[in-house]
């Protein structure tokens, strides 16, 4: 009877959301000035190549990690948080992020205006733009690319951003606790944290902290949630301090390779045009990544006498999240010293602080990520070059005002990102239960929370 | 009858495989195992290296007719010595019946083909 119920609400919720979708579109054909197809068409591949990242490359990344009795779990959770957190996007995390709110919540939150993309037409361009603009009949500023693929776009960095928590609670997380957390963060973390940061009315925005494609909003956000979650959730049953062999390898380098592909989509599409600072973003990308990968290996070459793969795959993805807030605004010289940077800073974090302090981090979600993105964060601050962007100047150049709002910037984003984190943690384990029993995860997350198993031994 | 069971090292199955066809044996079983011994392995794993103790081995295992163990034994010594820690261990053990299941045969006559 409950079933029923909950079933009839769910279909009326539908029927309103595209109810209220389908006619505002079908209306919407005021004449406005066209989207640049060039940057258009850049647009649409980007978004798809952004999507690559959480599926399948961060899947296999953190899949090839865990022991084989949990890798459909962390492809399983990879995949579901694309379905899922879409559908939020869609019906209102998109408005909250990005949308606009009245009076004092208008610089920390967007409102409702564009919940389930209401008032959202097919020709509306996006009001979101960087290097390209036009200017229309009644002179306000807009981009050049359709609204819809903005919202698109920021789509896949709306999914992947809780994905990369997987890797802190990876191996002993239930299910439903972890799919009810992820939803809750989406709500209450990123999406906040994104309005303040990208949004025109954001108050980090306009404090001038520069931030290109996700180094606060993604990476520093997900890192420190990803340090809270694994220390409230507590070490796996099997962990002593040291490392717990990864099951397959080759997923791990086919995974980051994808990553390192979905990463142009990642930065060089967050400039929002196809232009040279996309063709500069792009470059630095690369070089940053490269940088990071080699300055690891060679580290594990002089200090434990081989390169390992995975270490150069680690390498590749700390250097990629180090230049992500940089990639628009730093030249190649910046972009090698983020990259080398990096490597050195997230060798030693997972190397040594990590066993250290002796929190249970699984696939290194804070090591990497967490600490990689401040230490980008930071850089951006310190290598923003002027011949990039003009109006954005770093430390090197003389304005050490920027390196002072990024601090700050990555300094509130930690506080807000920590503390809501806990919370949400706290009520979804008392709701519905985080851990998983220590014989379900002697048996696996597969069997235990899918009734599957990746590799049978029947032909 | 006689039963062999041999743990070699990895890196010697291919010399073991040779020597045991030169013995007369030429149908045999194995399988990968793994163990556990004092022998340590330091692994490398983002910025750590770690112990592991656990030793990776093939596992050979045949049943011959007791004329032929005694030369299988030795070709086994002769192929997978290396001289160092861990080269293995050989069990020798006798059968009391087997059974080819194509003809019903028994005992011996199970082993081999006649031409």
């Amino acid at each position: 009877m409950r079933k029923k119920k909950l079933l009839s609400i769910m279909v009326m919720g539908w029927l309103f959301a595209f109810g209220s979708v389908v006619p505002v579109m079908a209306q919407a054909s005021s004449p406005a000035p066209a989207a640049d197809s060039g940057d258009t068409a850049w647009m649409i591949v980007a978004s798809a190549l952004v999507m690559l990242m959480t599926m399948p490359g961060l899947a296999l990344f953190y899949g090839g990690l865990v022991r084989q009795k949990n890798v459909l779990n962390i492809l399983m959770q990879c995949f579901i948080l694309m379905a899922v957190l879409t559908l939020q996007w869609v019906l209102i995390g998109y408005s909250l992020a990005f949308g606009s709110s009245q009076g004092f919540l208008k610089s920390f939150i967007g409102g409702f205006n564009w919940a389930f993309l209401r008032n959202i037409g097919i020709h509306d361009l996006s009001p979101y733009f960087i290097s390209h603009s036009q200017t229309l009949a009644d002179g306000t500023q807009t981009g050049t690319i359709p609204h819809l693929i903005f919202i698109l776009f920021q789509c896949k960095f709306a999914v992947i951003t809780p994905a990369l928590i997987i890797g802190a609670f990876a191996e002993r997380i239930r299910f439903k606790g972890f799919l009810v957390f992820s939803i809750l963060w989406s709500f209450f973390v990123y999406d906040p944290v994104a309005h303040w940061v990208w949004s025109a009315d954001g108050w980090l925005y306009k404090l001038g902290a520069i931030d290109f494609a996700g180094g606060t909003v993604v990476h520093v956000n997900a890192g420190i949630a990803a340090l809270v979650t694994a220390l409230l959730i507590g070490k796996r049953k099997d962990y002593r301090g040291s490392a717990i062999p990864p099951h397959n390898i080759p997923f791990v380098v086919i995974g980051a390779s994808l990553l390192w592909f979905g990463w142009f989509g990642f930065n060089a599409g967050s400039g929002l045009a196809a232009d040279g600072l996309a063709a500069s973003a792009f470059l630095v990308t690369h070089t940053a990544a490269a940088a990071a990968a080699f300055t690891w290996g060679i580290m594990e070459w002089v200090l434990h006498g081989r390169p390992s793969t995975i270490g150069i795959a680690t390498g590749a993805v700390a250097g990629l999240v180090a230049i992500t807030p940089a990639a628009g605004f730093v030249d190649i010289t910046g972009s090698l010293a983020i990259g080398i940077g990096v490597s050195l800073i997230c060798y030693l974090s997972v190397g040594i602080m990590k066993p250290r302090f002796g929190y249970d981090d699984s696939l290194d979600a804070f090591g990497v990520h967490g600490i990689g993105g401040i230490w980008g964060a930071i850089a951006t601050g310190i290598f923003a070059s002027p011949f990039i962007q003009s109006s954005y100047s770093g430390l090197i150049y003389g304005n050490a005002s920027q390196l002072l709002k990024q601090l700050l910037a990555t300094g509130v984003t930690i506080v807000y990102s920590a503390a809501v984190t806990y919370v949400i943690f706290k009520l979804t384990d008392k709701w519905v239960g985080m851990r998983v029993s220590l014989k379900e995860e002697a048996v696996g997350l597969d069997w235990s929370e899918h009734k599957e198993v990746a590799y049978t031994k029947i032909d | 009858m006689k039963k062999i069971e041999a743990i070699i090292r990895k890196s010697q199955f291919e010399e073991v495989k040779e020597a045991l066809h030169e013995a007369g044996i030429d149908f045999f079983t194995y399988w990968d195992v793994t163990g556990i011994g004092n022998e340590k392995a330091g692994a490398i794993y983002r910025a750590t290296v770690y112990e592991t103790r656990f030793i990776q081995r093939t596992m050979i295992s045949f049943v011959c007719r007791d004329h032929l163990a005694e030369n299988a034994v030795q070709a086994i010594i002769r192929a997978a010595q290396t001289g160092e820690l861990g080269d293995g261990k050989i069990f020798i053990s006798n059968v009391e019946d087997s059974v080819r299941i194509r003809t019903g045969e028994r005992g011996p006559e199970s082993l081999f083909i006649k031409d």
